[in-house]
């Protein structure tokens, strides 16, 4: 029997205290995610459990149980507050998929700091502008990140506390602190509740810097509910969630949603391959599997006979999250695993997820699903804004807010919050959007409703490419590229792609005097590869004499976009003339 | 070792490699296993062979096995080169 039972009975009546019920969480209680995901499983018989079951390259392995998470976590903040970070400051942890990051990110909850997890593949320009925006404190990272930080440490005033958490002491600079954890038996968790900052995600937009999503304790409720309702997560299941915490599925449910309900998860810190993969859920007896349609469509490539040299027979529930998932991996994985994949919607700033398929419930392939109770959703039309009312139609994505795991604001960025939600008042403060029950909260993404109410997704309402399941912005990609000094000009798109979706083109137009051969492309490439990261590398890069432009001379993305895509190019009247 | 060889090796560690790292590389050093080249960077080395060689390395065959070693990665090239 499935936790959620069935999904049109949960429907009636539905309010977010049950998730209070599913935590046996009582008013008056500590609501700190720290805590929670600790000190209060151990305090509530499972001190003894596995929490963490760990392997990496070259054979390493790592388990730890609830109380080891528990005591190194307060290590962590103890190590926090002596260093003199205070509650609300941001904490960026920087690593691999280490056991250090999973713990430390509890550390840093439980001293009131704000955590801000960042991709360890970032370049150093990507991790410089995310800790200048977000004002950042203090880094726990390693000895093999250590030194993109010290490429941008001058250029951040706020930054005076660098800890380096795994690697060689006798090679850190003079201002760096190594960490060995030890276990500390008792901490003063920080008096945080539902409002308290907690996780600040950074996020692609069309424009601009990427933007600071900033999350809430209270943010728990959504992601054990649906940890428990969508993911299923029983007492006895062994949990693997492929995302890394640098993004928010590798939080909400890597750490938050499956440590808070008291699961045994599994990290595997190793690159990707289908056997390593069948491997590590073979060896480990994984039950419930949570992975990316990228990591899916890889494996189908492997094929069938692969998946039958291993003993997948544990596995009893499968999830996908971060792009749409096609009806053939749908149909692949049931061939492949006997279940198929459930595909789940939600984003960055939705902190939990919003559209889903359910245990129990018919799958359609192909398809979102449906909303999870307790969410208002709609697809508006693309002019009016008001929801559609027929099938079929294509319009966006769109919720009602107050939900708990929403985000409570785009740090230093109010009115980018405010122009998220449709229907607000010029001047509405974060707080007056979420409490206006007439407004809707659009997610930038495109899609229709069939007759019996499940969700198809349809694209992007915006220029963010999705890669993989990673959302990056083509302005932050463009603005490098003209850091080199082959390109004048820079407009980058998502092209297709038949694994990762989508992957970043780029066209540039050239300074005079270069040359546009194999090897300056390739330059290109690195140049951006290592300045921002691996995944806004441009797969491709095309040459043009002159790039297409409005007559005010903005570049026009979209145009390429369509051309690219072999879509309708559109109205083309602002085009500048040759 | 040919030529090859040390142009793949040579590559590798001006790309992926800090000038800081305490880092042997030599033709059987794992790159993609061992986490000294992430499996992101793998398309870059890719377009790298692809370029160099003249040769189109089609998705299914560039593995992360297959880009492993630089060893394993001039077998791969050298069957593309006919």
């Amino acid at each position: 029997m499935s936790n959620i039972g069935s999904y049109e009975e949960r429907l009636a009546g539905f309010d977010w205290s049950i998730a209070r019920d599913v935590l046996g969480w009582q008013d008056g209680e500590l609501l700190n995610i720290g805590h929670m995901c600790s000190d209060r499983i151990c305090a509530n018989g499972k001190a003894d459990k596995t929490a963490l079951i760990w392997e990496g390259f070259g054979g390493a392995s790592k388990s730890f149980t609830f109380d080891e998470v528990r005591q190194l976590s307060n290590a962590y903040a103890k190590l926090l507050q002596d260093k003199g970070v205070q509650p609300g400051d941001r904490v960026c942890i920087f690593m691999d998929k280490i056991p250090d990051l999973y713990i430390s990110f509890l550390g840093v909850l439980k001293m009131g700091g704000v955590v801000q997890p960042l991709f360890s593949a970032f370049g150093d320009d990507s991790l410089e502008v995310r800790l200048a925006s977000a004002g950042t404190k203090a880094i726990l990272t390693t000895g093999k990140h250590v030194k993109k930080v010290r490429k941008i440490i001058d250029k951040l005033p706020n930054l005076d506390t660098v800890i380096v958490v795994e690697g060689n002491a006798a090679k850190l600079k003079d201002n760096e602190i190594f960490f060995e954890v030890e276990p500390v038996n008792a901490f003063d968790c920080f008096q945080s509740d539902e409002n308290t900052p907690s996780v600040l995600h950074y996020t692609s937009g069309t424009t601009g810097q990427p933007k600071g999503a900033q999350h809430v304790h209270g943010s728990v409720m959504g992601q054990a509910l649906t940890s428990a309702w969508v993911l299923d997560l029983q007492d006895d299941d062994v949990y693997w969630c492929t995302a890394d915490p640098g993004w928010v599925t590798g939080t909400s449910y890597g750490i938050i949603g499956c440590w808070a309900l008291g699961a045994t998860q599994c990290v595997l810190d190793q690159g990707f391959t289908s056997a390593r993969w069948y491997q590590f859920i073979q060896d480990n007896k994984i039950t419930v599997w949570y992975s990316a349609p990228t990591a899916i469509r890889s494996l189908m490539r492997d094929g069938t006979d692969l998946v039958n040299q291993y003993d997948m027979s544990a596995l009893r529930h499968l999830c996908s999250v971060g792009e749409p998932l096609n009806a053939e991996a749908v149909v692949w994985s049931q061939e492949a695993f006997g279940r198929p994949f459930l595909d789940t919607f939600w984003q960055t700033e939705t902190g939990a997820m919003m559209i889903t398929n359910y245990p129990g419930m018919k799958v359609k392939p192909g398809s979102m699903g449906k909303p999870f109770p307790g969410i208002t959703a709609a697809v508006l039309d693309l002019k009016t804004f008001e929801p559609h009312t027929e099938p079929g139609q294509v319009g966006l994505i769109a919720f009602r807010p107050g939900w708990p795991s929403m985000f409570r604001e785009y740090r230093n960025q109010h009115d980018v919050y405010q122009s998220k939600f449709v229907g607000s008042p010029e001047g509405a403060t974060p707080e007056e959007c979420r409490a206006n029950p007439d407004v809707w909260y659009v997610s930038g993404d495109r899609a229709s409703i069939d007759a019996d109410g499940y969700y198809w997704f349809v694209g992007r309402d915006d220029d963010v490419i999705n890669t993989g399941g990673h959302l990056v912005g083509p302005f932050e990609i463009e603005s490098a590229l003209i850091e080199h000094e082959a390109i004048a000009e820079a407009a980058v798109v998502g092209k297709p792609d038949e694994v990762n979706m989508e992957v970043v083109k780029a066209f540039v137009t050239l300074n005079p005097g270069f040359d546009f051969d194999d090897m300056t492309e390739l330059s290109v490439m690195n140049f951006i590869r290592k300045s921002l990261s691996p995944l806004a590398m441009p797969q491709e890069i095309e040459v043009m004499d002159k790039l297409p432009k409005t007559r005010s001379g903005k570049i026009l993305r979209r145009y390429l976009k369509a051309l690219e895509w072999g879509e309708d190019v559109g109205d083309l009247s602002t085009l500048e003339d040759d | 070792m040919s030529s090859m060889h040390e142009e793949v090796l040579e590559y590798v560690i001006d790309e992926y490699i800090d000038e800081d790292d305490d880092l042997e590389v030599d033709f059987e050093t794992a790159l993609i296993s061992s986490g000294i080249v992430d499996s992101f960077s793998m398309v870059s080395l890719k377009v790298f062979l692809e370029k160099k060689y003249k040769i189109s390395l089609p998705d299914s065959e560039a593995t992360p096995e297959a880009f492993d070693t630089v060893n394993s990665i001039c077998v791969l090239v050298e069957k593309h080169l006919g």
